[in-house]
């Protein structure tokens, strides 16, 4: 520990967004997850002789969208390069991509590490293509060890946006926060899937470390195939340790590109900064620039939903909640669709958000449900339950499991609690009878309970519950028995 | 005169008329082709049988009473760089030797939308990298005004075959000058219009910023009917001009009078044959002499046309043909054990040395450390030259030179010797850079009986100033002259 | 003269991705270090404060709607291909 405490790390992602338009960015073939092989190609997206590009305009809008969402300034004049390197997935060996001129820069986003904000800069935003897929031959699927590859071009040409921050992230956990605040961000902005596991978001990180007192950055290495929120603070934490060892043995750390491996939870190089690619970049003689209008902008701009930091802090003042209740919220769009509307329906805000965030959440993760809204309750019956509560006629236990069924079933509350017969004995009369059984049964704490000993009540109201199987009221019952022996 | 050596004009007349079918204007061509293309070599493909089962639906098309179009059953050839769904397309390389398009051109969609008949594919410079038509995988072309010379490139093939009354007309591609080029030095009309005016969908990449499709025919009438055929917005294109189309025909006016043009003397260049100048005077003077405004204008920024050339074209070159690798379609070196042996290979033996070489300059001009001293200079320089035609547009309505500096050399004399290949297009290269529209029209016989071209310039989208002088010069030069074959 | 060395030449080949033959270097070297050296001449041309126009023609913003259009059967996209494997295109050994 101590070495480490001595060094702070410096990190900076670029991450790869799969736009979830209806056809590919330079081709009207549609975009395909998990098709037969090369079903979903043509002339332009297999780069054949001749075919030319034309760029889909609701890709440039929804890199405008996630442009704006970021804090971005919006280039009013943007072009595209060509991006040149030889690889069997590049249809055209070279890649569609933006440059010195993207689409979004001078951006940032805010993230909430619980004691403090870290404002992580976005460098740009710019709008390129993705590339087909090398399935290898072989048993194990890797490419070291295959002998041959195939190449599907399914994926390729499918609208990619890429993200690149500033090296502001201090920490590996500072790494995994921005990554999931920006995965939320983009899901609220409804322009991708953002499944990590599907590839339709992609990471890579570049990360170097210094002593803390030190103002120069150290070199760094760019951290490729950092797939999962897990993989993302594992690799980096893994790297991270592996260049303060480095310095600490009094070595130098070496500029290169490293992969990890997910199985091992270690980096290894993949290319020194000798054998970098000299990608050649230069204008895209086959595109022409994009104007980027005013008009254009406003337009964007209306199709963004409130953003989870925005929300947020409406949450706060709007319904009272605490500052953390209301970042849990509002940084799941389906869940703070889901409160809001059941505010409609209830007027105790802190309750719906205890139910959603407690039992509720505990239900969706226990049955892996992704999203509140795949759940069976609606917001309506989650009030009523919660009513039927306030009213007394059922008791908040009794409740958890009115509720698990609820969540099993999307039944009413009010049939569930007719049906098992849960209704909570609220009739004076009917209780009068019951205690009055149990005082005569237990004399013994009754004359404690006389005697001062306010423990011999808790007794006498557990039986009385006992012999109304859990449905006496027990505030009811506290009363009437205060009056019977008080 | 032979039916294969009409225009197609003449000939839309008397198909109209009756007075001949497309199957034998059809079999006329290729009656030609049997007899002269051993020598000229002109077509990479011939598609015969295609050929005529077409012109049979379009004879009865015509005898149905249908409407047909300027090029409806006229026999063309096609330059082996404009992709044609299921038919072989090479651009005259071993790399694409065996590669049939999945998809028409937009051109050849436009062209069989009008019922054309396509005679064949055309012979080239490979890539339509060349300006001789001898960087063939398939063999140089010859000329046939003399077999034991070069036609002119890259679209030699086209050019040879108007030239030589195996095809009607053809369409050609032109980067620095390859369709004017060729047909000056084939004694025929070559147009290249406004860049974006022709749909480059379907022409197989040189140079982007560059490449244009367009006409080569017998005179300028035929020009402006192909031209007709074949422009217009395309939605495949991102650089195609959205704007509307004239019909190119209204603008044959034999009248030039009042028309003002310039005459670049950076054009009249150094190495230029004493026979060429002399012609290229000629017609000046008989501008002159038809009331046109003559005057002579100096365009400095020219003179580094050749140099901003051969930098653009190559870096965008080395970059459209990286494609070819052998792993989606084209010829594959099949022994290479890894996939960069293949790649390696495979493109080491697929394309010729000229493609090599200007892949080289290519990659060198954009690569790390050398970009801003050659590629982008370029670009700016490239600006210059744009920015001092459009001056010299406000001035002149087109611009006069000769097509060539020389008539056709021997084959194999600049082989050996690329910077005296590239110095063949110095006069047609400044066109590409600022997109301009040119034509190329014959001017005459030279004294050894090769013919010579006179070029006309226009400014961006005035193909009608083109036309009108091209055609009213055409009329004046009266030239009549076939090649002995 | 003297603007590109055989080093240069075996570098920009590589990027290019071509075979070349050590016997070649010599004449490649002198054949693109004459090209060079004459296209070179650009640099002497004054360009302070020119922006490069992005484009002939002043066309911006061509875009296409988010329409669907045809796409091609997997056999007509092999149609071509020199190796395949299982309706995927098949390349030697990574390396």
């Amino acid at each position: 520990m101590g070495k480490e405490s001595k060094y702070e790390s410096v990190i900076g992602l670029e991450t790869h967004i799969e736009l979830n338009t209806e056809t590919k960015m330079f081709c009207g073939c549609r975009l395909s997850f998990g098709d037969e092989k090369n079903t979903h190609t043509c002339q332009v997206c297999l780069g054949h002789p001749g075919s030319l590009p034309v760029t889909n305009r609701k890709a440039v809008e929804y890199a405008a969208k996630i442009a704006l969402a970021l804090n971005c300034r919006i280039n009013k004049y943007t072009i595209f390069h060509r991006k040149n390197y030889f690889y069997p997935d590049m249809p055209k060996n070279y890649q569609i991509s933006q440059y010195d001129i993207p689409l979004g820069v001078e951006g940032h986003l805010d993230i909430n590490m619980g004691g403090y904000v870290r404002r992580v800069g976005i460098t740009r935003v710019h709008m390129e293509e993705d590339t087909g897929k090398l399935l290898h031959t072989g048993s194990t699927g890797r490419i070291s060890e295959s002998e041959a590859s195939a190449v599907d071009f399914n994926r390729a040409g499918t609208p990619l946006i890429e993200v690149v921050t500033e090296p502001d992230m201090r920490s590996p956990e500072e790494a995994r926060e921005y990554m999931i605040n920006l995965r939320n961000l983009i899901l609220f902005l409804g322009v991708s899937d953002c499944s990590m596991e599907e590839g339709s978001m992609r990471c890579d990180a570049n990360v170097s470390v210094k002593e803390k007192a030190a103002k120069k950055i150290g070199t760094k290495t760019e951290i490729k195939n950092l797939n999962s929120f897990r993989f993302l603070q594992r690799g980096l934490e893994y790297e991270v340790k592996r260049q303060v060892d480095v310095l600490e043995s009094g070595g130098r750390v070496r500029q290169q590109t490293r992969h990890y491996d997910n199985r091992s939870g270690t980096t290894k190089t993949l290319r020194s900064k000798e054998e970098a690619h000299d990608y050649r970049y230069f204008p895209e003689p086959d595109l022409v620039p994009i104007y980027v209008e005013d008009k254009m902008i406003e337009e964007v701009k209306k199709t963004i939903p409130e953003l989870p930091s925005e929300k947020a802090k409406r949450f706060e003042s709007e319904y009272g909640l605490t500052g953390e209740d209301c970042v849990f919220l509002a940084n799941n769009m389906d869940m703070a669709d889901y409160f809001e509307e059941s505010c409609r329906h209830y007027d105790n805000p802190k309750n719906i958000a205890n139910w959603i965030m407690g039992d509720f959440s505990a239900l969706m993760n226990k049955n892996k449900v992704e999203s509140i809204r795949k759940s069976k309750v609606s917001p309506k019956n989650l009030c009523k339950m919660l009513e039927i509560v306030d009213e007394g006629k059922i008791s908040s236990k009794m409740a958890k499991s009115v509720f698990e069924e609820m969540f099993e079933t999307g039944r009413d509350p009010g049939d569930i609690i007719e049906s098992r017969g849960l209704k909570q004995i609220s009739d004076e009369g009917l209780l009068g009878s019951v205690i009055d059984e149990v005082i005569s049964e237990n004399p013994e704490p009754v004359e404690q309970f006389r005697g001062g000993k306010e423990k011999a009540l808790s007794f006498l109201v557990g039986k009385v519950m006992a012999k109304t199987k859990g449905k006496a009221n027990p505030q009811l019952a506290v009363k009437i028995i205060k009056e019977k022996i008080g | 005169m032979e039916t294969y050596y009409l225009t197609a004009h003449e000939l839309r007349d008397k198909l109209d008329k009756k007075e001949i079918s497309s199957t034998e204007l059809t079999k006329s061509s290729f009656g030609r082709i049997e007899e002269v293309e051993d020598r000229i070599n002109s077509f990479i493909r011939l598609e015969k049988e295609r050929a005529l089962s077409k012109a049979k639906e379009v004879d009865s098309l015509i005898a149905s009473g249908e409407k047909v179009e300027e090029l409806t059953g006229i026999p063309v050839a096609v330059k082996d760089n404009i992709c044609t769904k299921n038919i072989t397309t090479t651009c005259a390389s071993k790399i694409l030797k065996n590669y049939v398009p999945v998809y028409n051109a937009t051109v050849v969609e436009k062209l069989e939308s009008r019922n054309y008949i396509l005679l064949g594919k055309s012979n080239m410079d490979e890539f339509a990298m060349g300006s001789s038509s001898e960087n063939s995988h398939f063999g140089p072309v010859k000329n046939p005004w003399d077999i034991e010379r070069v036609p002119g490139g890259s679209s030699g093939g086209p050019a040879a075959s108007v030239a030589s009354g195996e095809a009607i007309c053809a369409l050609g591609s032109d980067t620095g000058g390859s369709i004017r080029q060729p047909a000056s030095l084939c004694g025929i009309v070559g147009l290249k219009p406004t860049y974006g005016l022709v749909s480059r969908y379907g022409l197989v990449a040189f140079a982007s910023s560059l490449d244009q499709i367009g006409p080569l025919t017998r005179d300028v009438e035929d020009s402006a009917l192909v031209l007709n055929a074949i422009c217009g917005h395309d939605k495949n294109d991102s650089t195609s001009v959205n704007k509307e189309i004239p019909d190119y025909r209204s603008f044959l006016k034999d009248d030039i009078k009042g028309l003002k043009i310039g005459i670049p003397s950076e054009l009249m260049v150094e190495g230029i044959d004493s026979g060429v100048r002399q012609r290229v005077d000629k017609v000046i003077k008989m501008a002159e002499d038809m009331g046109a405004e003559v005057e002579e204008i100096s365009i400095p920024s020219l003179k580094h046309a050749l140099s901003v050339y051969y930098i653009i074209a190559p870096s965008e070159a080395s970059s459209n043909l990286s494609r070819y690798d052998g792993v989606r379609y084209g010829y594959r070196n099949k022994e290479a054990p890894t996939l960069r042996k293949m790649y390696k290979k495979t493109r080491a033996e697929g394309f010729g040395d000229e493609v090599k070489r200007r892949i080289m300059i290519g990659t060198y001009c954009l690569s790390a450390g050398y970009y801003d001293e050659f590629y982008e200079k370029a670009r700016r320089v490239r600006t210059i030259i744009i920015n001092d035609f459009r001056k010299a547009f406000e001035k002149f309505d087109v611009l006069l030179s000769p097509t060539s500096p020389t008539t056709a050399f021997k084959i194999g004399e600049r082989m050996e010797d690329p910077l005296t290949m590239y110095l063949s297009d110095i006069c047609t290269i400044p066109v590409n850079l600022a997109g301009l529209p040119a034509a190329s029209i014959p001017a005459g016989l030279s004294k050894d009986g090769l013919p010579i071209g006179v070029q006309v310039i226009g400014d961006a989208l005035r193909e009608d100033n083109v036309l009108r002088a091209a055609y009213s010069l055409e009329k004046a030069i009266g030239f009549k002259d076939l090649p002995e074959l | 003269m003297g603007r590109i060395s055989r080093d240069d030449v075996r570098y920009v080949a590589k990027l290019a991705e071509l075979d070349i033959e050590d016997e070649e270097i010599e004449k490649i070297t002198s054949q693109l270090d004459k090209i060079l050296d004459y296209v070179a001449e650009v640099s002497r041309v004054d360009t302070e404060g020119i922006t490069p126009l992005p484009h002939i023609l002043d066309i911006k913003n061509v875009l296409r709607e988010d329409v669907p259009g045809e796409s091609i059967t997997p056999e007509a996209a092999l149609k071509n291909a020199p190796d395949e494997s299982d309706s995927g295109f098949k390349v030697p050994k990574i390396d």
